[in-house]
């Protein structure tokens, strides 16, 4: 049996905002094991980052977290104090954010913040300044930096989107890591440059069998890069699979509206795409929070929210088409 | 070709803006042409100077040389100096509706603008059944949408009126830049759903501009691939997916993330991504993409290609062509 690294069991977060409470989360169930590659698809206010952020406990000021486990290597780290939390971001989890601009410091140049990292998360068996200026440069070969004491030298808003994503790679692979997120690693780059950090993230990864948690609003991405895949909707998640499985037999109408509204590459057009948009989450829709967009709906979808229904060979769905009593 | 066929004729069209930097050389001789009724994409990455083009031929720019014919009438001056019957004639959907809307105007307000503006309403009931149509026409309800404001709607609603807004004085060219890149693949299809609808509908010719190659397959008639301001490769739709000749054109094909094995097989194999976009400043002499073409020769880095035909409905400009005819 594979050591299971996290596991998030029916995480339910809100934010207060004037307007009253904005429920988002609404039971996310999420499991990583180590040396696996799981990807989290859906569209933008689906709560993936949100369930990221508390995986780190780095959610604003506002947030509320209502009930759900969160366990990373047998421990509750809803539960953490906070010695133990500063550990585990410095030294277990890594994190790569969507906006890599956002993410640097523009008035420190490359080399102080990597140092930076490297000391804080335990890199204490380099002491000379020499030695992590070589450490350094190692890390910038190793995402595929030319020139690597140029970019060094250099101040984030000097390098282009690509380089400075490279760099955030170059950070949060630093020191050993369990398992590395990468919340939309991708989105703000071209084509090209996507095609490239991406086949460099998962380089790197095959080659440390590091766990992963790739979060992506572009299918095509995720399928070519994880072994499992969860589709959030609305704060909850709506299906579980193998990623061959799911893209060859997705269950939930969600996920199977999402594969059709996107286009392909062989033409032929797409359909419709899905009526409506992602609810208010201050008065979101009872029951099963698609019911108002989906196309099967049943009588008992808008009183009762479906639960993870195992259809076997690990793949799951919350549907009550899929229910069978 | 016959002046009847094209709507559009571009010829040698150049932009440069002059920067304390250097002069950037957005569009750089570039020709091409849209015809009645069609749907011509233009697609590169960002910097390429496709939204340039899309600005040039709507007015926002005036070109530093080169000639914009419209319907046989040249149009190569700012849109303030163009007759106002012209600028009727033709409109332009941009990328983020968030900013593209007045936010502390209606809806009505909104679309209703073009139609006082070009005198084409005589009463406020006119007005008032005009804008519903309208509204209808991009499958939004007037009653409901009527009297919000653009900050109470979702980006595919907010998308849509700024489609209303464009058809409003009944053009028949719209340019589209890239309309979807700011929304989620569900709304995508929708909102690409109410433009063919439209196309349909009311004749009219797309100059459609975006980044996505899926996408573009979908939608697009003939298509243009832009690099660093120059146009590399043009060609039918389909023998531009299915047999890509530029190197770049092969490249951004490659890097495209697919969801079946029936689109990996259009992916071409000889050819991934590597490198990054010159600057725009200083771009290399020759072909602008023989520092990261894998095919490049001595003469790519002294002479810039000549565009040859090398089938009916496709043209290149490669040295790769050129010596085997």
């Amino acid at each position: 049996m594979t050591e299971q690294l996290l596991k998030i069991e029916d995480l339910s977060v809100g934010y207060k905002t004037y307007r009253g409470t904005s429920k988002v989360l609404n039971g996310a169930n999420l499991t990583v094991n180590a040396g696996e590659k799981v990807g989290i698809i859906g569209e933008s206010g689906c709560g993936k980052t949100t369930t990221m952020k508390t995986i780190l406990q780095i959610l604003p000021t506002n947030a509320v977290i209502y009930e759900g486990e969160v366990h990373f290597r047998g421990k509750n780290v809803l539960r953490m104090a906070k010695n133990e939390l500063n550990e585990l971001r410095r030294k277990h989890i890594a994190m790569i954010f969507q906006d890599p601009t956002a993410a640097l410091n523009p008035v420190f140049n490359v080399e102080t913040q990597l140092i930076d990292i490297i000391k804080s998360s335990g890199g204490h068996e380099v002491k000379k300044k020499e030695e992590f200026k070589d450490k350094c440069i190692g890390l910038l070969k190793e995402v595929a930096l030319s020139d690597p004491e140029r970019v060094l030298d250099s101040y984030p808003f000097q390098l282009s989107g690509g380089m400075r994503q490279r760099v955030c790679i170059a950070m949060a692979l630093a020191t050993p890591r369990y398992l590395l997120i990468a919340d939309e690693p991708t989105t703000n780059l071209d084509v090209t440059i996507k095609d490239q950090v991406l086949r460099l993230i998962k380089d790197i990864v095959e080659n440390r069998k590091l766990s992963v948690i790739l979060i992506s609003q572009a299918l095509g991405a995720v399928k070519g890069f994880v072994d499992k895949v969860y589709v959030m909707y609305a704060g909850n998640t709506v299906e579980v699979a193998e990623t061959k499985e799911l893209f060859s037999n997705p269950l939930h109408p969600y996920t199977k509206g999402l594969l059709n509204s996107t286009p392909k590459l062989t033409g032929g057009g797409f359909s419709e795409g899905i009526q409506g948009r992602v609810p208010d989450y201050i008065n979101p829709p009872s029951g099963c929070r698609f019911h108002p967009r989906c196309n099967y709906i049943l009588g008992r979808c808008k009183g009762e929210k479906p639960p993870l229904i195992d259809m076997g060979g690990n793949h799951a769905v919350a549907c009550w088409l899929c229910y069978k009593e | 070709m016959g002046e009847t066929e094209n709507i559009l004729v571009v010829e040698n069209l150049k932009k440069y803006f002059k920067t304390t930097f250097g002069t950037v050389k957005a569009v750089d001789d570039i020709t091409f042409n849209v015809r009645f009724g069609e749907t011509f994409g233009l697609v590169g990455e960002s910097g390429s100077g496709k939204s340039t083009t899309g600005y040039l031929t709507i007015g926002i720019y005036t070109p530093t040389s080169g000639k914009i014919l419209f319907k046989g009438r040249d149009i190569s001056m700012h849109a303030l100096k163009r007759p106002k019957s012209m600028k009727k004639d033709m409109s332009i959907v941009f990328q983020d509706p968030a900013s593209s809307l007045n936010p502390s105007k209606t809806i009505r307000d909104i679309v209703a603008l073009p139609l006082k503006v070009h005198g084409l309403i005589n009463s406020d009931s006119e007005l008032t059944e005009k804008v519903a149509q309208l509204l209808e026409a991009v499958e939004l309800s007037p009653e409901r949408f009527m009297d919000r404001r653009p900050g109470d709607l979702g980006g595919g609603e907010k998308q849509a009126t700024a489609i209303a807004r464009a058809i409003a004085t009944n053009p028949s060219f719209v340019v589209l830049d890239e309309p979807t890149s700011a929304l989620d693949v569900s709304i995508q299809a929708k909102i690409i759903k109410i433009l063919m609808n439209l196309q349909q509908e009311l004749k009219l010719s797309y100059l459609f501009i975006t980044h996505d190659l899926s996408l573009m397959r979908n939608v697009a008639s003939r298509v243009a691939i832009m690099y660093l301001g120059k146009i590399y490769e043009y060609a039918s739709a389909r023998l531009f997916f299915h047999n890509p000749a530029h190197p770049y054109t092969r490249m951004l094909l490659s890097s495209v993330p697919v969801l079946t094995d029936e689109e990996e097989t259009l992916k071409p194999k000889d050819v991934k991504s590597t490198g990054e976009v010159s600057s725009a400043i200083n771009p290399p002499s020759g072909c602008r993409f023989h520092p990261r073409c894998p095919f490049a020769k001595t003469i790519c880095k002294i002479e810039e290609p000549e565009f040859i035909m090398i089938e009916p409905e496709h043209y290149v400009a490669c040295h790769l062509y050129t010596e085997k005819s």
